[in-house]
């Protein structure tokens, strides 16, 4: 604890030392967020396998009529987000796990944090068009 | 590499190979596998929505033999890593940490994930190929 530190004590309460930093009703954000996406994925996984095996014998127009359903469409859009969500949640954790130096771990953290935003952003994108077209 | 000089606690190498670990590793892996399969849902919506000439190219790849090779590997991890993750929800209930519980669980996952595995591929070859 340097002089400044000190000084901030006689005037500001720990809060401001724990904001962000842990248990301050953050800390379980990562976790909660992790299960809840898993929770969604298992229905909807089942659901897009069972998608995927309708589609096999589908050509382009049946195909794209599959996916213009509205049903269909809605839930491949929760299946996206969710589906990139929990990607970069998972990764995030290896990553934490095995690269120990600094620079590296924050390069591929913002990578696949962006990797991951611009994939459910594109999917969604092309899901929308193929229902709204 | 680590920065500092502090000892490390003791790693993979000393211990036995078991069943548990093995699963928690492999959860891990077919987690990367299934973000590399992204790709590939990311491309098979993109020709959908681009039109029937890059769609035809999709389905072109995912009937070719290295295009069923990944998707085999991919429906794999799949159904791995979904019932092994509902065997992490139920641990987050509190439930299944009894080591014999840990173990009857762990080889119902491996068993199930190839049991699905082989019913969505047996789907898929009766109805007469992946396109």
């Amino acid at each position: 604890m340097n002089a400044s530190d000190r000084n901030e004590g006689n005037y500001r309460t720990p809060l401001k030392r724990v904001r962000g930093l842990g248990s301050a009703k953050e800390g379980i954000h990562h976790f909660v967020i992790q299960r809840m996406t898993a929770v969604a994925l298992v229905p909807l996984v089942l659901w897009v396998i069972w998608l995927s095996l309708r589609l096999l014998h589908a050509d382009y127009a049946q195909a794209r009529a599959l996916v213009h359903d509205p049903v269909n469409a809605t839930l491949l859009l929760a299946f996206v987000i969710a589906l990139f969500w929990h990607a970069q949640l998972g990764v995030q954790v290896v990553i934490e796990d095995y690269v120990h130096t600094r620079w590296l771990e924050v390069t591929a953290q913002v990578l696949v944090k962006f990797f991951c935003i611009a994939g459910a952003l594109a999917s969604a994108f092309a899901i929308v068009r193929v229902a709204l077209v | 590499m680590p920065q500092s000089a502090r000892p490390l606690s003791p790693h993979l190498g000393i211990y036995r190979w078991q069943l548990t670990m093995t699963l928690s590793i492999v959860h891990r892996a077919t987690g990367i596998a299934l973000v590399v399969g992204t790709l590939l849902v990311l491309a098979g919506l993109f020709a959908l929505a681009a039109g029937p000439e890059a769609y035809a190219k999709i389905q072109t790849f995912c009937a070719s033999p290295f295009g069923i090779f990944l998707l085999i590997g991919w429906t794999w991890s799949l159904c791995f890593h979904l019932c092994n993750g509902i065997r992490h929800l139920a641990w987050d209930t509190g439930w299944g940490y009894e080591i014999p519980r840990a173990y009857a669980t762990g080889w119902a996952v491996v068993v199930l994930s190839v049991v699905l595995t082989a019913l969505i591929w047996s789907c898929v070859f009766m109805r007469g190929g992946a396109a």
